[in-house]
């Protein structure tokens, strides 16, 4: 909110709440002293409301107005000056009668699982490992979780570099070192895929091991005892006791997960932009290339709201048993 | 106390030559794989690389030409872009969430249930998913009908509406004990007043997680920039690391160099507020 704004409402505000701030349950009112009741009640919800209205100013403009234009375009042939077309579900059919989209579903479908399964094994062994209040621990975990805030544009840029395909490139040269290699990684349809989800796992393990380290740390240490004076091995104490007591943080960890995987866009669109020939095409980057380079909006929107639509059920499934959960 | 009890594995209890040696070599993997990587920007930025192939952990050489020639490709000036987008699109984010919260926090008005569930509905909503419509609004914005396609702006005043600022800056506020505010309004103080002089100052410790997750929020957007930009002159840090490495007459050097301009940023506000980071990280996941 501009300043100019700024002041002008504080004039309204202090209006607001000269009005007594202390509210009288007395039993039997007189209509005039109801709706005076009512006069100053809407005054000092005025006041909420003038809080909350730089939020909802946004939050219409840039997340309702276009989540109901998307939802209208689905149903269009959209014509820019020519006047939309009401066409039911046509964008819809095409939409899912097209291969493309299909594949570029199922893509999607194995970069959100297998990605928020690897992310998760990774993170879980990486919260175990690393796990304990020694300061050079928490040097490690430092430099464990950068990737985690560095921006896609940055990952993308270095793993486009480390994943040089030459013989002589970055990772190249460490599989050599073990014998292995050498691989196209991006620039092969067979290595495409799994190359991307490297780079996914890489960045989002270090999320999911700080949250399974939160989640670490609330485990009762009693119990860890109690293994101990039962003679149970550590790999016994692991199952019997810490993966137990984790369960709520998996819930949680999956969901984040599973949405951030459905979501992709921006790694796919730096790292292969869905090539090679396709192989890693997934819905939102097909859906970018059909609305801003084809102009096909109609059909674009009808494939992003599929998508939301999975996003959302989703969500809800795994708030549903959490709360059941509890 | 046993310090095999400390942890899960009971590594803190590993003694000896032996256990040492495999845990620091155990440690040294960790980094290297995670670590690594960025490392190896920083040590190759710094080096002559004319290649991919030359991305390195040892340096060879010192050189700052990949720098001089990045600001000759016009880093600095996309630099300049993304430190704008990220500095008023932090301030409009803060203080529209912080007074959001407020009211959200503070207030009871009918609707607020309202308000509060439309509020965390937008976090079930992909920015990714609403690209396209939002690239219409904002080449027309309803009501004031102004184009922000191709202006910075287009890129900053969208992530005003951010739903999690508000929702950990609501489940602050509503920690903070309200007699302070009652005693401030006894001596006369409007809302506005005690807002600005008793709760934003005892809200300082939520603001440096809003800030910190804001920061990195900003400073990872790339589909915003990339739906606002027309052309190069409005290009962010991350938007020019795509076609500094397209271009073919830019050499693998400047594409590193630039890239480590982008990472230093994040890391060094990551560094710098990294308990604010742990703790937005823990609460806002765990509570859910």
């Amino acid at each position: 909110m501009p300043a100019g704004g700024c002041r002008s409402v504080r004039a309204v505000m202090t209006i607001a709440t000269t009005a007594p701030a202390q509210e009288g349950a007395s039993a039997p009112e007189r209509p005039a002293r109801r709706r005076m009741r009512a006069l100053d009640s809407v005054r000092r919800h005025y006041s909420a409301w003038l809080f909350l209205a730089p939020a909802l100013i946004l939050f219409a403009l840039f997340k309702f107005v276009p989540m109901i234009r998307a939802i209208s375009m689905s149903f269009k042939n959209v014509r820019p000056y020519l006047g939309d077309q009401w066409v039911g579900l046509d964008n819809y059919r095409s939409v899912l009668t097209d291969s493309s989209f299909l594949s570029a579903c199922w893509h999607t479908a194995v970069i959100a699982v297998a990605q928020t399964g690897g992310s998760m094994l990774v993170g879980l062994v990486l919260a175990l490992l690393l796990e304990g209040t020694a300061r050079h621990l928490w040097i490690v975990r430092t430099a464990v979780f950068l990737p985690t805030v560095t921006a896609m544009a940055v990952v993308a840029a270095l793993w486009r570099i480390i994943y040089y395909p030459a013989a002589d490139g970055a990772l190249n040269s460490v599989l050599g070192w073990f014998g292995l290699g050498p691989s196209q990684y991006l620039d092969s349809p067979h290595t495409a895929l799994i190359s991307v989800l490297g780079v996914g796992i890489w960045r989002s393990a270090p999320y999911d091991m700080m949250i399974f380290l939160a989640g670490l740390a609330g485990v009762d240490r009693t119990l860890y005892e109690a293994a101990e004076v039962d003679g149970a091995s550590i790999w016994q104490r692991l199952t019997k006791v810490t993966f137990p007591a984790l369960r709520p943080v998996f819930g949680i960890v999956l969901t984040l997960a599973a949405i951030r995987g459905l979501r992709v866009f921006t790694e796919i669109y730096l790292l292969t932009n869905g090539g090679p020939s396709g192989s890693t095409e997934v819905v939102m980057t097909l859906v970018y290339k059909l609305g801003l380079e084809r102009n096909e909006l109609g059909v674009a929107s009808a494939g992003a709201m599929i998508l939301l639509v999975a996003t959302i059920v989703l969500t809800l499934i795994a708030q549903s048993r959490r709360r059941r959960a509890r | 106390m046993n310090r095999r009890l400390d942890t899960a594995l009971g590594l803190g209890g590993a003694r000896g030559p032996i256990g040492v040696a495999v845990k620091t070599i155990l440690y040294a993997v960790v980094v290297f794989v995670f670590a690594g990587p960025l490392l190896a920007l920083l040590v190759s930025a710094f080096g002559k690389v004319t290649d991919p192939t030359k991305l390195s952990l040892i340096p060879h050489g010192f050189t700052i030409d990949n720098f001089t020639e990045a600001f000759h490709q016009g880093v600095l000036r996309y630099l300049a872009n993304s430190l704008i987008v990220v500095g008023g699109g932090l301030l409009l984010q803060i203080l529209v969430s912080i007074s959001a919260a407020y009211a959200l926090a503070r207030k009871q008005f009918p609707g607020l249930r309202l308000v509060v569930l439309l509020i965390l509905s937008t976090m079930m909503l992909p920015e990714e998913i609403l690209a396209i419509p939002l690239s219409l609004v904002l080449a027309d914005v309803p009501v004031i009908h102004v184009n922000l396609i191709g202006s910075l702006a287009g890129m900053i005043v969208p992530l005003g509406a951010w739903a999690f600022s508000i929702l950990v800056m609501t489940e602050f506020m509503k920690e903070v004990p309200v007699e302070l505010e009652e005693a401030a309004r006894l001596d006369g103080a409007g809302d506005l007043r005690i807002f600005f002089s008793v709760v934003l100052p005892l809200c300082r410790p939520a603001l440096g997680v809003i800030g910190i997750f804001g920061f990195n929020m900003i400073w990872d957007q790339y589909v915003l920039p990339l739906l606002v930009a027309q052309d190069s002159s409005k290009f962010t840090l991350a938007l020019a690391l795509r076609s500094l490495r397209a271009d073919d007459t830019v050499g693998t050097g400047v594409v590193i160099a630039s890239a480590l301009l982008a990472l230093l940023p994040s890391v060094i506000a990551f560094l710098a507020l990294q308990r604010q980071f742990m703790r937005g990280l823990t609460s806002g996941a765990i509570k859910g």
